[in-house]
């Protein structure tokens, strides 16, 4: 898997799926451009106009939590967002995020280690992660999921696994 | 050394002994969608496969905006009539039946000893009746259809033993309330949650649900608690299916144990914009309310009604103050209105609506206008979850809203008769 780089983008604990990809839009926002452009849309209102490619989302504890909705895995993803750096996720969030083939890293620093807007560099083989305060190690992901992950998502897999591709 | 509950279960589907940590592959019982089957349809043709795994398998109930607010919502649920009708799916259940936790409850889904996933995060709820029963996401209720399958990780388990009688004009809610506010948002993250003592084995099975309903707001997995009589009475001549109860062994390696004492409790608010933000009503009497919802799967059961009604009988909702009714499902709306509480709640000046889901995730029916107020009887506060991201809302037992309602200010039970 080739490295991660990418600005960050800054938040703090219990990041729920309501201010990811509010539950209004639902069923009504589908296309994933238009699910782009409302990514965080109630947590932080610059995100979706000024995020680029390979940018990384950082926050504290249990980011994800509230709803299953995969949408506000999936709106990241079409955001382009390169991965999403967390103290810890909420479990379904973090099923999201594989079966989005959205990397979902679980990182024991807390996010002040990271200076805002800067650059990181993040290789998914080694687990390892670069900022300017050093070099972090993470957990891989179980092995068990890797093979979904690495299909690029759960439907790219399903497919794989059930001979159609 | 013996086993937990969810060890057990998973087991069990796994066809092998396994330990916490452990990723499994196994097939559901039963598996619960609502409006986002629509979606959820879609991606499965993305799959490539025509004919769904097990029709009896997926259980289909249209709760989240019915009847539909507008076109698009409309076209949902028609999409999903579709595609239900196409694949001869048996277990359907259209705008008129319900909030889809409660009516897998009401027809006999929610089992003991049963694997029940459901794409939506509050399916944990079939817990207080025996199952094991999670939330998944879209995607994966698609694989679902097209497979049956789905790995599931052994979860570790947190048993909460709850004691003391409750107060009077304390219940279920402010229970759980406390139990989220002191283990916070992520205190039960990935666990399996066992509710457990004598204060549950008091509570009738309405109760016990909004406590596995919520257990999902401290993080949890799954919340489970042990079937005894009242959960054997409740499912003769309903369940859909044999049963087997399963238990944890005395000797199961249980990762903590939390001993609550609620004989003291005073009511419970969680404040804005967490559920774990959990305050004494006392701490934040007197704020100023524009709406009260009296709905959600959380607290808008028969039980809920009763006291409700006994507190608004013969008076008026404050006239600062609006008041949403949404009963969780059809049968309970059709017993309140035999037992008389839809009149005294209508007389009192609440505004009843169809069963469903309504405002508690912003779709219709009653959301609130920036910087209003709601107190709410449902589950969840997060910033935005009503509709309008500048709203407050406050989390609160049945009784408390009603009693809100009425001064148009937060007030808790300070002893008046009902
Ligand atoms: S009532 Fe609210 S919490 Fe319950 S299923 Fe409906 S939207 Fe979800």
């Amino acid at each position: 898997m080739p490295k991660i780089i990418g600005k960050v983008w800054i938040y703090g604990d219990d990041v729920n799926t309501d201010v990811i990809f509010p539950g209004k839009y639902t069923y009504t926002v589908t296309d994933p451009d238009e699910m782009a452009k409302i990514a965080l849309e109630d947590l932080d209102p610059e995100f979706a106009k000024n995020v680029k490619p390979g940018d990384i989302v950082v926050a504290g504890k249990n980011f994800g939590c509230g709803s299953s909705r995969e949408q506000a895995a999936f709106c990241l993803k079409y955001a382009q967002v390169g991965a999403v750096i967390a103290k810890s996720f909420s479990r379904l969030y973090f099923r999201n995020c594989i079966n989005a083939g959205l990397p979902a890293i679980t990182l024991a620093e807390s996010p002040e280690i990271f200076k805002a807007d800067e650059k990181i560099e993040i290789d998914l083989n080694t687990g390892t992660l670069k900022c300017a305060a050093g070099i972090f190690h993470f957990p891989p992901l179980p092995d068990a999921v890797i093979g979904i992950f690495n299909d690029g998502g759960l439907i790219p897999h399903t497919r794989k696994i059930l001979g159609i591709d | 050394m013996g086993k937990t509950f969810a060890e057990k279960i998973l087991g069990m589907k796994a066809g092998k002994e396994v330990v916490p940590g452990e990723i499994v592959e196994v097939k559901p019982d039963f598996a619960m969608s609502h409006d986002n089957t629509a979606a959820i349809s879609k991606t499965f043709k993305q799959i490539g496969v025509d004919k769904i795994d097990d029709p009896e398998r997926h259980v289909i109930i249209l709760d989240h905006c019915v009847p539909a607010a507008n076109e698009k919502f409309a076209q949902n649920h028609k999409d999903i009539r579709e595609f239900v009708g196409e694949q001869k799916m048996p277990n359907f259940f259209d705008i008129n039946r319900g909030i889809c936790h409660q009516v897998m409850a009401e027809e006999g889904f929610a089992l003991p000893g049963h694997l029940i996933v459901g794409s939506d995060s509050h399916t944990t709820t079939y817990g207080a009746y025996g199952a094991f029963s999670t939330g998944i996401g879209r995607s994966e209720m698609a694989v679902i259809l097209a497979t049956g399958k789905i790995w599931l990780r052994v979860p570790e388990t947190m048993k909460i033993v709850v004691r003391g009688k409750l107060q009077k004009g304390v219940f279920a809610k402010d229970v759980m309330l406390k139990i989220i506010g002191d283990l916070s948002a992520d205190g039960a993250l990935y666990k399996s949650v066992w509710f457990t003592g004598p204060t549950i084995d008091a509570m009738s099975m309405a109760s016990r649900m909004v406590l596995t309903n919520m257990a999902v707001e401290m993080g949890a997995k799954n919340g489970y608690m042990e079937p005894d009589d009242k959960t054997l009475e409740f499912l003769k001549n309903r369940a859909r299916r044999d049963f087997k109860v399963v238990r944890s062994d005395a000797d199961a390696n249980f990762e903590s144990e939390i001993e609550f004492d609620v004989s003291e409790l005073e009511p419970q608010i969680a404040c804005p914009h967490t559920v774990d933000n959990v305050h004494p009503v006392s701490e934040v009497k007197g704020t100023k309310i524009n709406q009260v919802f009296f709905g959600s799967c959380t607290n808008a059961r028969l039980e809920d009604f009763e006291i409700v009604a006994n507190v608004l009988r013969g008076k008026k909702v404050h006239s600062s103050t609006r008041m949403i009714v949404i009963p969780a499902s059809q049968q309970i709306f059709l017993q309140a209105i035999q037992r008389g509480y839809i009149q005294d709640l209508a007389k009192a000046g609440a505004v009843i609506v169809n069963t469903g889901c309504g405002p508690c995730m912003g779709n219709h029916e009653g959301v609130p206008a920036p910087e209003e107020v709601v107190l709410s009887t449902s589950n969840r506060n997060f910033r935005g979850r009503f509709g309008s991201k500048e709203a407050e809302v406050y989390l609160c037992s049945p009784v408390t809203a009603a009693l809100s309602a009425l001064a148009g200010e937060v007030v808790g039970w300070e002893g008046e008769e009902w």
